[in-house]
């Protein structure tokens, strides 16, 4: 069951009272509740507050109003690395999964080489987000990188893909999509548990392949379709490292690659405007929370729950 | 029921064509990759020329020109790096486990509330809390440390692990937690002695995703390591390309080579853990 399936569990309530141990859950947990503190709801909160402040580490943080968030609709550099963002998002998300969906339908079921083919097709999620893979990447879509030694041997020639303002972005895109594998083994696990009754039901009453797909496989796959997209946006959004490397950090050609997070990480850390960065964190937070919601909302509609 | 659906499946679908198809996917995916190992071997020229596997001599030296061209060398940011991963192995693995024994196993108030808030921040996105978490460390002189690295982990902030834990956790028989408990053992000891050596499969998938996560993670060790002698690997790995010419891809590529080899390893040996945790947490 996934971290989805248990929320929507949450809130049907369930769960009966017992005994407690609270004096025991207190020093087990104890840990935990630091970390919620210090390191992930407490920063949250504390960035909100920086939120409204101008702060840039060395002067006391000085109290600005909604200045920095006022800041947010008026910043074009930043409708631009949103645009680029959403491109990015929308884009090699849907791709990626289709890629993964094809590849693990093409895998299912006890077929020969199947253990091998899922970690060869499963590699690259390992790599995809290392900074090797990046410098890889700039090479092979570099003006004389492996792409155009590919094309021109078949007489075409290529250009500089990742100094294109115009292709930059597509490079990246293509590297996400590269990163199929690890949607395609949830899928494949998913697969595995749709019982092969109903394709034989199927079967018997003159089902083509094409129609068990379209009324067994995607309604009864339909959860972990919605699982690897919630989580694939939400990770989406997140992407840094390959932009940052490829770009040499400054988003470039042309802001071409210029995601949301180099943006608040030049904001942040480059010009320690820590206000803006802090407003900047909350307003992605927002875009990711709202991307969620809106899935979970569609979810009534297409996601098909067997139980 | 399987095999036979299968076969008569695989009649319908001619399987030599698939078995291409599949390997022809593979390989284009996995090219660009081979590609660099073997560049990583040729001299400078070379690389632009070959876009084929062949390698025409052994050029070494991208690899002795690329591990000295920093100072320090390569070897410390191994080093560095193995030190970050284990620190993190390690509170992973303490840290994550008595929070999912507790998830699991105990009755205490607001349990359910506790519950969804881990898991609401199994998707909450470093870069909301990395800007105030900056300011604490620096402010404490933590940066320049591995402390902003490890202590996160301490205090079991990876909660996708924690998840992945009380998932096991709740699969395991309680007649043995409540035979254990009509013996006398209070929750340390059925955590420490029953629980904990059962969960050794969720724990080696803990510690291979950690591994691997920790290996690439660049974003936060890029804030938080500035000084040369405290780099990564990843973090040393983009200096130096950032430092060097675009022509010298041989050693760029050597050192590239050598950033992912642990990964690599990894991989190979946890496999198995690693398909079955994305498969545990995914899978419905």
């Amino acid at each position: 069951m996934s971290a989805l399936d248990e929320l929507r569990q949450l809130r049907h309530g369930g769960g009966q009272v017992r005994k407690r141990d609270n004096k025991a859950a207190f020093w087990f947990l104890a840990p935990w509740f630091a970390g919620l503190v210090f390191i992930t709801i407490g920063p949250v909160l504390a960035s909100f507050g920086l939120g409204f402040t101008k702060y840039n580490l060395i002067q006391p943080p000085k109290f600005i109003g909604f200045d920095n968030f006022a800041r947010i609709f008026s910043d074009e550099r930043l409708h631009n690395a949103l645009g680029v963002t959403f491109t990015y998002v929308f884009v090699s998300v849907p791709l990626q999964l289709a890629c993964a969906l094809v590849v693990a339908l093409l895998l299912d079921r006890g077929m020969r080489g199947l253990a091998f083919y899922r970690s060869a097709f499963y590699l690259p999620s390992l790599l995809g987000s290392s900074v090797a893979i990046a410098v890889l990447w700039t090479q092979v879509f570099g003006t004389d990188g492996l792409v155009n030694r590919v094309l021109g041997a078949f007489g075409i020639e290529g250009k500089g893909w990742i100094s294109d303002p115009d292709t930059a972005l597509s490079t990246l895109i293509v590297l996400n999509v590269w990163t199929f594998g690890s949607p395609m083994v949830i899928f494949l696990a998913g697969l595995r548990q749709i019982p092969a009754v109903y394709y034989e039901a199927a079967a018997i009453d003159g089902a083509s392949r094409w129609s068990q797909f379209w009324r067994i496989t995607l309604p009864l796959l339909s959860p972990i379709v919605f699982f690897n997209l919630v989580l694939q946006i939400i990770h989406a959004f997140q992407s840094f490292t390959q932009a940052f490397v490829v770009s040499g950090g400054t988003g470039g050609p042309s802001d071409s690659t210029m995601f949301y997070t180099l943006y608040l990480y030049q904001q942040g850390f480059s010009r320690f405007d820590m206000g803006y960065a802090s407003a900047l964190a909350w307003f992605l937070l927002l875009i990711i929370a709202a991307f969620t919601a809106i899935n979970f909302w569609a979810a009534k509609y297409w996601v098909f729950y067997d139980d | 029921m399987t095999t036979e659906l299968s076969r008569t499946v695989g009649r319908r679908l001619s399987v030599p064509a698939k078995h291409i198809g599949l390997v022809l996917i593979g390989f284009v995916m996995l090219y660009p990759v081979l590609w660099m190992v073997v560049s990583s071997l040729r001299p400078g020229d070379e690389i632009f020329r070959s876009p084929g596997l062949i390698l025409e001599s052994l050029h070494a030296e991208n690899y002795t020109e690329g591990w000295y061209a920093l100072s320090p060398s390569f070897g410390t940011y191994l080093l560095n790096s193995a030190v970050l991963v284990l620190g993190c192995i390690v509170g992973n693995l303490v840290s994550c486990s008595m929070a999912a024994y507790a998830f699991a196993r105990l009755h205490f108030s607001g349990k359910r509330w506790w519950f969804g808030i881990m898991l609401g921040t199994i998707m909450l996105p470093v870069h909301v809390i990395i800007v105030p978490q900056y300011v604490l460390f620096s402010q404490i002189g933590w940066v320049n440390t591995f402390l902003p690295l490890i202590v996160p982990k301490i205090l079991a902030t990876d909660a996708f692990f924690v998840f992945l834990m009380v998932q096991f956790i709740r699969g395991l028989p309680r007649e043995l937690d409540e035979a254990a408990r009509i013996d006398g053992c209070g929750h340390p000891r059925i955590f420490a002695q029953i629980i904990l050596p059962l969960m050794k499969p969720a724990l080696a998938t803990t510690t291979i995703f950690t591994f691997i996560w920790t290996w690439n993670d660049f974003f936060t060790q890029l804030i938080y390591l500035t000084d040369p002698d405290m780099y990564t690997v990843p973090v040393a790995l983009r200096s130096f390309v950032d430092s060097t010419v675009a022509t010298s891809w041989g050693s760029q590529f050597a050192m590239s080579v050598v950033s992912i080899i642990p990964i690599f390893l990894a991989f190979l040996i946890g496999q198995r853990y690693l398909v079955k945790g994305i498969a545990t947490t995914g899978g419905k």
